[in-house]
């Protein structure tokens, strides 16, 4: 179906199922337990999980396929992010076309960024990545400040001519980014028990949105496409001397990689419509390098993994305090809760970064194949486990 | 095909299905009249604070305060300001009978990161109001956001004047002063010990606080006869200026001006003394270095090097009104140093937006804002119809008005100096001139505020 093998379909499968029902598989604790400070099922989260995952899919592409180490794809997620709020500002707010700009001017940077960057390969290929996505960010961040609005960052404002909509509602507000009328802010609320479930309108478009660009991903994997970049990554020189000129295809991927990642900027910005320069900075792209190493790269589902676990992270973690911890550990003497509490500070709030490194660090060091190592080790355990169970029981004679 | 499609049984999955399809209009509650409407007998703030980058100092001093100021709305402590505070509406039991509590987030100073945070608060922990920012970017960035979803923005250390100015939101409100403030209230004071004909080099921190600093502080200046060389951008996160500060020697300016502030200054200050520029004689003059904002935090970093520098301050824990007074006990009590001016308005607003919904009766953003600027009250010797808002007294600053027109707070600002003999390490500055509200006043269509425009409030929901 849908020209995908059955283990692909099951995948495409298991991801459809995993997003539809996020809002659930997110919320586990009830809202008002202890626990709810790990819940990650609110519309903001939800929206960067798929959106980052967008973003982590095509640098995959791109990275996973041809070996090509790009270390400046957040310029083309900021750029997308860009066309897309201008798009807000003097077209509509519908978020479509915001969208449709976003990709086609991410593509068309790519292209330019690519053909020169794409001359050299290796090391020298990601420094020049990385000077161009540097360079954008400067641009962005002052001299194009007429363009970006500099460190403030691009927002709506009640002037803005809007020439298909309207500038101002009737109460005087901004309104609301929407596709063909339905907010992308609307959220029903599902109150069950003591769990709260939100599902809003804006997630499930970028879950779409996301699938689709999976199933893309999927094909171009399989495809006498995918395998020419594979081959690229394996070795580019022997192609080169059977007279193949793979520049080709390894500027299709990624003009295709950097399409995606406008696609996440213009994602974002419909889900919030504000675009700011540090979107395109450095660490940004490292960023999603890490994502796709943690997850798995080259793999097809472990850079939504990746970017579900640092987006985890740095939302959820980065929320605990002192006074949470305090509360966790007051059960404890104090002698041994406020050591405690002083040890494990510095491992949450703003020293999420630092549990993160740790993490990564763990999993670089014993899953080198990233979390999808990790669960196929999980998968092949159970499977032996449950083969040798099967090998012990003696089949009754009929 | 008839084997599996009885009659039966499509009437058994036809009640199971429609009564799954009427389970979540059975569940999902009344709709709220606002967002975040507080149910049951706690209301959650959140505090948005920086705590990495150039601004990290602030923030842990900003979050201290938020916590002063949540222990004693909840009657905990010794009351701190609520015992001086002109109005008496608070009664020590939360705010409307319900116990405050609060969530915290780390801004990064980054519009993005602080927007994730605040939409996080909101939509996650159910946060009735936002506040904090030491970083008028990110300050805008997340007052825009809570005008879109319906949330009270208090917003906490925001010095730029495009904050009350051209983003100006309804649902936005600023205790803090400003830059157009920091320029009026300074400039005499420099021409008055510099003279008057200066020729001033200025360094900026490159995003909306610095730009509009630079433009009060150079307007209010060149006012006074002084003459503008030069002025250079730097980047936010730079952390070396030892290359901005080489192109000064070559030119003949005699003041340097660094619209700077937290990290960024402490840097800047530190190279410019390494580089000799204090001692250096121009035009048979001292050279001078002047940093328009000020504030403890910042001179204990700079250390040595801020010694005789002038600059603005909002509050300095020094003052010795009652409020001021009080508000510095029960920090110290707690957390064993004086508060920074960034404290100080952290803690003033969390107070007053509580004052608000006190006197308000209720949550609703509305509602509170209506409290927060209404009323007919005015400072005298202002003879101006924009001279309306709200009237308080006791939180530090003597006579604050919350003006109407733009949400911006009016009150006297100060200019303070180094301590050239500090007595301890809290001791380093020294307030050299009371500024009254009076020399500071503007008009809301002043040209460095134009453009903006509040809108209408919104409750969301």
């Amino acid at each position: 179906m849908l020209g995908l093998k059955k283990k692909d379909l099951t995948l495409l499968g298991v991801v459809a199922a995993l997003v539809i029902f996020a809002p659930f598989i997110l919320n586990p604790f009830p809202a008002d337990s202890a626990m709810a400070q790990f819940n990650a099922g609110y519309p903001d989260l939800m929206q960067r999980f798929v959106i980052f995952g967008i973003f982590a899919i095509g640098f995959n592409i791109l990275f996973g396929l041809t070996g090509y180490l790009s270390f400046g794809h957040a310029a083309f997620l900021g750029v997308g992010s860009y066309s897309a709020v201008w798009m807000f500002k003097l077209l509509s707010m519908n978020v479509i076309p915001a969208i449709i700009l976003a990709v086609i001017i991410s593509g068309l940077f790519a292209m330019l960024i690519g053909f020169i960057s794409l001359r050299r390969s290796g090391i020298y290929f990601s420094i020049l990545t990385l000077a161009f996505a540097q360079m954008s960010f400067n641009l962005a961040y002052s001299v194009l400040t007429p363009i970006t609005n500099g460190e403030t960052g691009l927002q709506l404002t009640l002037e803005d001519p809007r020439v298909l909509g309207e500038t101002a509602t009737s109460s005087g507000g901004i309104p609301v980014t929407n596709f063909f009328g339905l907010e992308m802010r609307a959220t029903e609320t599902l109150n069950l028990g003591g769990w709260s479930f939100q599902f809003n309108a804006g997630y499930y478009l970028c879950a779409l949105i996301m699938m689709i660009a999976f199933y893309i991903s999927i094909r171009i994997f399989r495809s006498p496409f995918g395998l020419m970049l594979r081959a690229v990554k394996s070795n580019q020189t022997r192609l080169n001397y059977t007279g193949l000129n793979t520049r080709p295809y390894t500027l299709a991927a990624f003009v295709i990689s950097g399409m995606y990642a406008g696609l996440a900027g213009g994602l974002m910005a419909s889900m919030d419509p504000l675009a700011g320069a540090e979107r395109m900075q450095w660490t940004a792209s490292g960023e999603v390098v890490l994502m796709t190493i943690l997850g798995g790269a080259g793999t097809l589902i472990g850079p939504v993994l990746g970017a579900g676990f640092i987006k985890y992270f740095e939302n959820i973690f980065s929320k605990i305090n002192e006074n949470v911890l305090h509360q966790w550990f007051h059960a404890l003497p104090d002698g041994i809760e406020t050591p405690l509490v002083w040890v494990a500070e510095h491992f949450v709030g703003s020293g999420w970064h630092l549990t993160l490194g740790l993490l990564f660090m763990l999993v670089v060091t014993f899953l080198p194949g990233g979390l999808v190592e990790g669960g196929q080790r999980i998968g092949r355990l159970v499977r032996r486990r449950g083969e040798s169970k099967k090998a012990t029981q003696s089949t009754p004679a009929e | 095909m008839s084997k599996h499609l009885t009659r039966r049984g499509l009437i058994k999955t036809g009640v199971i299905g429609g009564a799954g399809l009427a389970v979540p209009t059975i569940f999902t509650g009344a709709a709220n009249a606002f967002t975040n409407e507080p149910a049951g007998g706690t209301v959650t703030l959140g505090f948005n604070v920086p705590q990495s980058g150039p601004y990290a100092d602030e923030g842990a001093d900003e979050l201290r305060a938020y916590q002063l100021a949540v222990e004693h709305l909840n009657g905990e402590g010794d009351g701190g300001m609520l015992n001086t505070f002109s109005s008496k509406a608070l009664e020590g039991n939360g705010i409307l009978g319900k116990k405050v509590e609060y969530v915290t987030g780390d801004t990064q100073t980054k519009s993005d990161a602080a927007r994730a945070s605040a939409k996080s608060m909101i939509e996650k922990d159910g946060a009735v109001m936002i506040t904090g920012g030491s970083s008028s970017g990110v300050a805008v960035a997340v007052q825009g956001l809570c005008q879109e979803a319906g949330v009270i923005f208090m917003a906490g250390l925001t010095h730029s004047n495009d904050t009350t100015g051209k983003d100006k939101k309804a649902n936005g409100f600023r205790h803090f002063f400003n830059a157009y403030m920091s320029g009026a209230a300074l400039a005499p004071v420099l021409a008055a010990q510099y003279g008057t004909d200066r020729k001033a080099y200025h360094l900026t921190a490159d995003y909306t606080w610095g730009w509009t600093q630079e433009e009060s502080i150079k307007a209010a200046t060149e006012a006074l006869g002084w003459e503008t060389v030069n002025t250079v951008r730097t980047p936010l996160a730079a952390t070396d200026f030892s290359s901005y500060i080489t192109p000064i020697l070559q030119t003949d300016a005699d003041v340097l001006i660094l619209n700077h502030y937290g990290g960024n200054m402490v840097n800047s200050l530190t190279n410019a003394v390494q580089f000799g520029l204090r001692d250096k004689m121009v035009n048979g003059k001292q050279f001078e270095i002047v940093v328009p904002l000020y504030s403890r935090l910042m001179a204990r970093g700079a250390g040595e090097n801020v010694k005789g520098i002038f600059g603005s301050t909002n509050w300095h824990w020094s003052l010795q009104d009652e409020g001021s007074k009080a508000f510095v006990k029960s920090f110290g009590t707690k957390y064993g140093f004086p508060p920074s001016q960034a404290a100080h308005t952290c803690y003033v607003q969390t107070l007053l937006y509580a004052d608000a919904v006190q006197r308000a009766g209720s949550f609703n953003p509305c509602a509170v804002g209506e409290a927060l600027v209404g009323g007919d009250s005015s400072i005298e010797g202002i003879d101006s119809p924009a001279n309306k808002g709200y009237l308080f007294d006791g939180l530090g600053n003597g006579q604050v008005l919350y003006r109407a027109a733009d949400h911006q707070c009016f009150k006297d600002v100060l200019v303070v100096k180094g301590k050239d003999n500090p007595t301890s390490e809290f001791d380093l500055l020294e307030v050299v001139e009371q500024t009254p509200v009076q020399q500071v006043w503007y008009e809301p269509d002043n040209p460095m505020f134009a453009g903006g425009n509040l809108g209408s409030c919104n409750a969301g929901a």
